[in-house]
């Protein structure tokens, strides 16, 4: 089927032009459950955070109660967590180990391969009930890429790999961080509402435009903290360093940033404190060992936040965040955030690596609620769509060549692989 | 026992403290605030999934040290910091306020809280949970050693953010 176009997308004119009605239309998000959330693959958890056979999680992915978990052959799942019987909630614990899940209601219980394993007083039903047949309902697609897990409600999807095109060169450079290409997702999650459309929060993890002027007090506690940040030398700079926007595939978009920021792997800054320097030494001395010079440049010295259409966030920037979110209405999201780190990250360098995430990211952090605050203000802003309905988004279309990462060729990607599927004619 | 030598702390006390740091939190005298805190105060909000948990290995939500709580100031009487400006206005209510310990100069102190937070065209934010202080005795009354803040909801959800000192 095809809808009108979203966007207006003047190549010669150079003008792109966001319709404000799809960030506080109902209809539009309807559509958006079945065209973008029913066919792309979708963030469920990271192998890490099941160690174990019989390890699970519960959570919602894209608004459905799933139980991310292992079977006792170690096996990953990811089940819808309803009862076949009348549909209960069959896992109410965030976490844990368990062997079975059993529904309070009438006790149906499941193993954790989701196999029906168990019904009181089975002996009432007919012949042809066939219990092989009630096992809890799983997405139509489960699979990984490197620990991290997906779900897609579309059979007919691409394989995951194939999706995430050249998004899995942005993931390996995450991974290289580790000595035996081990990630984990570190104890401890962020879950908060941020009352503006879900989209807002994919522009915004990107977007670089806005760091001087949202995020100004936190370029002020850097400098506080003795931390250069010097004015741009070159021409059409907003941030002290050069970083590009890259296109990715399906969808998907990174920015690209020459690091100013510190990072734990393994970019000493005085933040830190000189304690830290000898040991951000060695963590620099084992990259170049294990990858060469030129590799373990590529992953101490850039930051890159990654975009994995449609709701992944992976930011490679002061500490490694994987944040995901989802739409709770047009005009609210839910917001689900991990710190990740490698598995043989010692004692003082974990501990490094989450004071600086808290430098910056999360609800206490030196700048995410300023962010959280920019996108309620859109979307408080957006109250006026009717009179004042097109969001402009040209910046740097002017331009022959390499797009930065404070230029607006990233979101574009964005809106235009969203327009095109939801089922638009561009 | 004496009256005298059978406690060194009592409850009115330290209910005098609390209400009055609670006093300069919502009146956003947060140079005064800062003024209660000992020279080697942390100020912690732990996960809401992980309540009794490590900083150094957990993912807090708020985990200072001291310096980064002076810096945490600086940042919100910036007019910059738009999570805070303008202002939220807030209201704390504290309640059962208990010592759980005192080791010489050091008292351990629980106590519930109730804050209410508004902002413009927004609804109500409460947020409710217990504080955890480590006191220092400092003459007639008392600075903060550590200061720990458990919110009892099981993830921030409509909370959205902790951009004021809880």
């Amino acid at each position: 089927m095809s809808a009108r176009s979203y966007i207006v997308d003047d190549r010669e004119k150079k003008t792109f032009l966001l319709d404000r009605e799809v960030l506080v239309s109902d209809e539009v998000l309807r559509r958006e459950m079945a065209q973008i959330f029913g066919r792309c693959w979708i963030y469920v958890g990271h192998a890490s955070e099941l160690k174990k056979p019989g390890d699970f999680r519960s959570r919602k992915v894209a608004g459905r109660p799933v139980i991310f978990c292992r079977d006792q052959g170690g096996q990953f799942h990811c089940l819808f967590n309803t009862c076949r019987h009348r549909g209960a909630i069959v896992c109410t614990e965030r976490e844990g180990n368990r062997r079975r899940f059993q529904c309070i209601y009438h006790g149906w219980t499941y193993g954790n391969d989701g196999r029906l394993v168990g019904v009181p007083g089975d002996d009432a039903y007919a012949e042809s009930f066939d219990k092989s047949s009630y096992g809890l309902r799983r997405p139509a697609r489960f699979e990984d890429y490197r620990g991290f897990w997906f779900m897609c409600l579309d059979q007919n999807a691409p394989a995951l790999v194939d999706y995430l095109a050249g998004a899995k060169d942005y993931i390996d450079l995450v991974i290289d961080q580790s000595p035996s290409g081990r990630m984990e997702i570190i104890a401890g999650v962020q879950e908060y509402d941020v009352a503006a459309n879900w989209k807002l929060m994919v522009e915004n993890s990107v977007d670089d435009y806005h760091l001087p002027s949202t995020h100004s007090t936190w370029l002020n506690f850097m400098a506080n903290s003795g931390v250069k940040i010097e004015p741009p030398k070159e021409e059409g700079l907003v941030l002290p360093t050069r970083g590009k926007a890259v296109e990715l595939g399906n969808g998907h978009f990174t920015t690209d940033n020459v690091n100013f920021r510190g990072r734990p792997v393994a970019k000493w800054i005085p933040l830190y404190g000189e304690a830290a320097k000898a040991e951000i030494d060695d963590i620099r001395k084992e990259l170049v060992a294990r990858l060469g010079a030129e590799r373990a440049q590529r992953v101490a010295d850039t930051n890159r936040n990654l975009v994995v259409f449609p709701n992944l966030v992976i930011n490679d920037g002061s500490s490694v965040t994987v944040r995901t979110f989802y739409p709770e209405g047009a005009g609210k999201m839910h917001v689900t955030a991990w710190a990740l780190g490698p598995v043989e990250e010692g004692d003082s360098a974990r501990a490094r690596r989450l004071d600086a995430f808290l430098t910056f990211y999360g609800p206490g952090g030196f700048a995410t609620p300023d962010d959280v605050e920019a996108l309620e203000l859109v979307q408080q802003g957006l109250a006026n769509w009717a009179e004042d309905r097109w969001s402009e988004m040209s910046r740097g279309m002017g331009k022959e060549g390499e797009q930065l990462n404070s230029d607006e060729h990233h979101l574009r990607i964005f809106w235009r692989r969203w327009n095109e599927l939801m089922g638009a004619q561009a | 026992m004496t009256v005298a030598t059978r406690s060194v702390v009592t409850r009115a006390e330290v209910e005098d403290f609390l209400y009055h740091e609670a006093a300069l939190l919502d009146e956003w005298k947060l140079k005064e605030w800062e003024a209660l805190l000992t020279d080697d105060a942390t100020y912690y909000v732990p996960p809401n999934d992980q309540l009794d948990s490590d900083h150094r290995n957990t993912l807090f939500l708020v985990a200072d040290d001291r310096e980064r709580i002076r810096q945490r100031i600086i940042r919100i009487n910036d007019p910059n910091c738009h999570a805070e400006y303008p202002r939220s206005r807030t209201r704390r209510m504290i309640s059962n306020v208990r010592i759980l310990g005192v080791d010489g100069e050091l008292v351990t102190v629980a106590a519930n809280f109730v804050c209410y937070r508004y902002r413009r065209y927004e609804r109500i934010r409460e947020y409710v949970g217990a504080y955890r202080h480590i006191l220092r005795r400092s003459g007639d009354s008392f600075r903060i050693k550590e200061r720990r803040v458990l919110i009892d909801a099981h993830e921030l959800g409509t909370l959205g953010s902790v951009s004021f000192i809880l």
